[in-house]
């Protein structure tokens, strides 16, 4: 089962292929879709069956590489197609195909009647392969050629429609600040890959991660290599200082958004900061910047969210909040919590996304929550759905966010500090109180639309069945992970445990056993969270006065947090405006006209000048040519007489 | 008995006549006439060699010298010729298009 | 001084003074009539160097065919005199003489110097090589393929010569 590794990452280019090269003639949209959908839900099939058969061995049996080709022989150095299919890869594997398969048919009906119907297939199976390569990776190369592959899909997708403005620009300068940050991020990346392979001598996982086990924890190398990946983390995954693309990602069709930006892409991140954890486990200042920088994302982000009135620009500071748990999770050292909160966060979030680009569609392309409101009697099902997610974001009881959220939150107290609990706390209780301002003023209350000239209808079916299906695993997905405290068995993190051996062995974290100090905790958590719903509910239905007044008397606050900080205009104060005018005052008008060209000029002139002098030897006078001839002569005579 | 270097000095006080008459002369015919002076230097060179070593290739290669030298100067003054019909000149200044 | 060495010194002495007499008349048939002398006078010295057969062959090919060849090409242009013989004084002749000169003191130092040129004595066999009999012998064995291919030579030079000279047919 395992030699079938290759194909999961085969099947979507081979989607992309065919849909790309006659998507256009095939003017049937369910059969374009059909392709796309298929690609991924077959890789989705042969990685169930290698999870099933992965169950089924010992622990020490489930990690297998398996070789596609030989890619790169460079004298010592020497990076592999291979795969590397182990407990962590097949979770993630699992996460991006399933939820992908169900966003591709979510998005045959979503897309349907757009011109670029056969171009945004091909486009996502492009993406499900860049990133398939990216997990299944067996070295830090292949990776990089997947984070490379999804940040360009991800250019390619939000900027899908291109002939469209966003804000104040067009959605093509989104896209382009997408791959541009990105791009910051990834040159640490490749910094940090130049190193490892300097220090270890090779970018396999196997042998570097051999070799890391003897370093000694602190190493300064260590310390260099985990912090450039992880600037390369906060570009792809969206943490503070290079967040900035993923609100204005939005710009792109839903399903993308659900997709890259909630459930895989983003994720992508935390996937190499858990890949890589032995060498984390190595360098506990990075570490600890790691969990600071999500803890104050996490805060940060949803403070930003409280205050926006975009459907989706709500939900993506969410995701951004998110993705601040989930290093919070890694940075304190609990590598298997982080990504239980990935996997219950694929699917919340993809759901909340999902429903969204529901109401988008039946309200015709209006996103502002305000324009909205009672749309619960028009779409039932689209509600219900929904409002699992949002259950499940806030962390309530027994649904799966509740579980994750509750580990992280665990860890950040007993492997962090208690001050990082009581911040991750009131993000949970923020990021409650802003998912239920959005349920109620996008779903309860009265309409606030004109309804003769707006008609919102329940979604088809092809866009119902994956908000079931996500809201089916919102709810038990948690279970696989229940704290033993309350009286289950986690089997996640006992799954995943062997990857992590090697990072645990140099963390040498105590056990914590009071049963008293988590239940009490997890039950202050719980408390902010109902809090933050009821508050959220309450206020947004009933008493929207509330808001207003609060809004008005704290106005000055309100504004700065509706501008997200003016972080955007600070960077383009201090980074982007200098470098452009440096580029056109500079670089271009004086460096490149002046001084290449004229140099350039200069050489070609230099050999004008000479030859108008040298080509006067040719005199056309046949006895000039003979004084040559003699004069040659003569010099070789008297060579050979000297010699 | 004349020493085979007197020849030789003689062959090349002619040799080198011819080079200054090929050099500094305007009319083609004269350059013409100087080339022939040039290649008998050289016959009367090798005809001295040839009879003070005793071997005879030098006489041979006189031989074939002088058959080259002919066909040289009929050519050769044929191309004046028709030089001289398209310019109206054998002043060899004055034929000088092939130039920058 | 002997009779042979007092032919030589009269030979060269007439063949020095025709070439650079040559080299310094106007009138091209000047300097025509002066290389036939110089041919002449070579001719002589052939002869005391025992080459019989070269030196008259020397005189009927050069003073008898090629230089009334240069005559008639001479009158058939009908050159007059040279205005001046030098008429541009410019850095070419300079540089000519300067060669010239050049080359001359060379070759007198090689050949005047060198301990090898100062053989004294005609070889023995010389007398024989000169005849008729021994060039025909050794032309038509050993050279029998420089000599064929000459007669290819002169046959491309008669053709060449005939084209070029050719008057254009009139259309």
């Amino acid at each position: 089962m395992y030699s079938l590794a290759p194909f999961i990452v085969l099947s979507p280019l081979l989607g992309f292929l065919i849909n790309g090269f006659f998507g256009r003639k095939i003017k049937n949209e369910t059969i374009v879709g059909s392709i796309g959908t298929l690609a991924v839900a077959s890789s989705f099939i042969i990685a169930l069956l290698i999870f099933i058969e992965m169950l089924g061995s010992p622990a020490e049996e489930r990690k297998h590489i398996v070789t596609a080709f030989e890619w790169i022989a460079a004298g010592t150095f020497s990076a592999n197609v291979a795969f590397q299919v182990d407990q962590l890869s097949i979770l993630m594997t699992l996460i991006v195909t399933g939820v992908g398969s169900l966003i591709h048919l979510y998005s045959i009906g979503y897309m349907h009647g757009d011109a670029g119907f056969w171009r945004f297939f091909t486009y996502l199976n492009l993406f499900i392969f860049a990133m398939l390569n990216l997990v299944l990776a067996d070295n830090y190369l292949l990776m990089f050629l997947g984070w490379e592959g999804v940040g360009l899909c991800s250019y390619l997708l939000i900027g899908f429609w291109y002939d469209r403005n966003f804000e104040k620009g067009t959605t093509g300068d989104a896209a382009k600040k997408a791959f541009i940050v990105n791009r910051i991020g990834d040159f640490g990346f490749l910094l940090a890959m130049f190193l490892i392979f300097n220090t270890f001598g090779s970018l396999t996982y196997e042998t570097v991660f051999a070799q890391a086990a003897g370093f000694s924890v602190g190493d300064n190398v260590m310390f260099w290599i985990t912090l450039l990946m992880f600037i390369g983390a906060t570009g792809k995954s969206a943490q503070i200082p290079l967040y900035v693309w993923l609100p204005d990602a939005m710009a792109g069709p839903t399903p993308v958004s659900a997709l890259i930006h909630a459930a895989t892409m983003v994720t992508a991140g935390i996937y190499m900061v858990a890949r890589s954890s032995i060498l984390y486990a190595l360098a506990p200042s990075t570490m600890e910047i790691v969990a600071i920088i999500g803890l104050l994302t996490a805060f940060f982000a949803g403070t930003i969210g409280l205050v926006q009135n975009d459907i989706k620009k709500v939900l993506a500071y969410s995701t951004v909040s998110q993705l601040g748990y989930m290093f919070l999770g890694v940075g304190v050292g609990a590598f298997s919590a982080g990504l239980f909160h990935v996997m219950t966060h694929a699917f919340f979030k993809a759901l909340l996304f999902l429903g969204s680009g529901a109401v988008i569609h039946a309200m015709h392309d209006e996103q502002d929550i305000q324009k909205m409101g009672g749309l619960q009697k028009f779409m039932p099902w689209t509600f219900r759905t929904f409002a699992i997610g949002s259950f499940a974001i806030a962390g309530f009881p027994l649904l799966s966010g509740f579980f994750s959220k509750d580990e992280i939150l665990w860890k950040a107290y007993t492997d962090g500090a208690p001050w990082m609990w009581l911040i991750a706390a009131l993000a949970a209780g923020i990021t409650a109180f802003y998912m239920f301002r959005l349920v109620s003023l996008t779903f309860l209350g009265k309409e606030r639309f004109d309804l003769h000239h707006v008609h919102p209808h329940e979604a088809p079916q092809t866009m119902l069945i994956p908000l079931l299906v996500l809201a089916f695993f919102s709810i038990v997905g948690g279970y696989v992970g229940i704290p033993h405290v309350l009286g289950g068995h986690n089997y996640f993190e006992e799954f995943l445990e062997p990857v992590f051996a090697g990072a645990n062995a140099k963390l040498m974290m105590p056990m914590h056993d009071s049963a008293a100090l988590e239940l009490g905790l997890m039950g202050t958590s719980v408390a902010i969270g109902l809090l933050g719903i009821y508050a959220g509910w309450k206020i947004f239905t009933q008493k929207m006065e509330i808001a207003e007044n609060v809004a008005k008397r704290f106005s000055g606050l309100h504004k700065i947090l509706w501008n997200k900080y003016f972080v955007d205009e600070a960077y383009d104060a201090v980074v982007v405006n200098p470098i452009k005018t440096t580029s056109e005052k500079f670089l271009w008008k004086i460096f490149d006209v002046k001084i290449i060209d004229n140099t350039l000029n200069f050489s070609a002139k230099f050999v004008e000048a000479t030859s108008n002098i040298f080509r006067r030897i040719q005199t056309g006078v046949v006895q000039s040519y003979a004084i040559v001839f003699v004069a040659g002569i003569l010099f070789v005579i008297g060579y050979l007489m000297v010699w | 008995m004349i020493p085979l270097n007197h020849y030789l000095l003689l062959s090349a006080f002619l040799f080198s006549c011819g080079v200054l008459g090929v050099v500094v002369r305007r009319n083609a015919i004269v350059v013409f006439m100087s080339i022939e002076l040039m290649l008998n230097a050289v016959n009367l060179s090798l005809i001295a060699f040839s009879q003070f070593l005793g071997d005879a290739t030098g006489q041979m290669l006189v031989f074939f010298v002088m058959v080259v030298a002919a066909a040289e100067a009929a050519v050769g003054l044929a191309i004046i010729i028709s030089l001289f019909r398209n310019k109206q000149t054998v002043n060899i200044d004055e034929i000088n298009i092939l130039k920058w | 001084m002997t009779f042979e060495q007092g032919v030589f010194y009269f030979l060269a002495s007439v063949t020095v003074f025709s070439a650079v007499m040559m080299l310094l008349q106007r009138n091209p048939v000047n300097s025509a009539l002066y290389l036939i002398l110089n041919f002449f006078c070579l001719g002589g010295l052939y002869l005391t160097l025992n080459a019989q057969f070269i030196a008259l062959v020397h005189i009927l090919v050069y003073a008898g065919a090629i230089m009334v060849l240069f005559l008639f090409v001479i009158m058939l242009l009908n050159l007059g005199d040279d205005k001046r013989l030098v008429e541009h004084l410019g850095l070419r002749m300079y540089l000519g003489i300067a060669f010239s000169s050049g080359l001359l003191i060379e070759l007198l130092y090689i050949f005047g110097f060198s301990s090898p040129m100062n053989i004294s004595e005609l070889s023995p066999a010389s007398v024989e090589m000169g005849t008729v009999e021994y060039i025909g012998k050794v032309l038509f064995t050993k050279f029998l393929f420089p000599f064929e291919i000459t007669s290819f030579l002169l046959l491309a030079a008669i053709i060449g010569a005939v084209l070029l000279a050719k008057k254009k047919l009139v259309q």
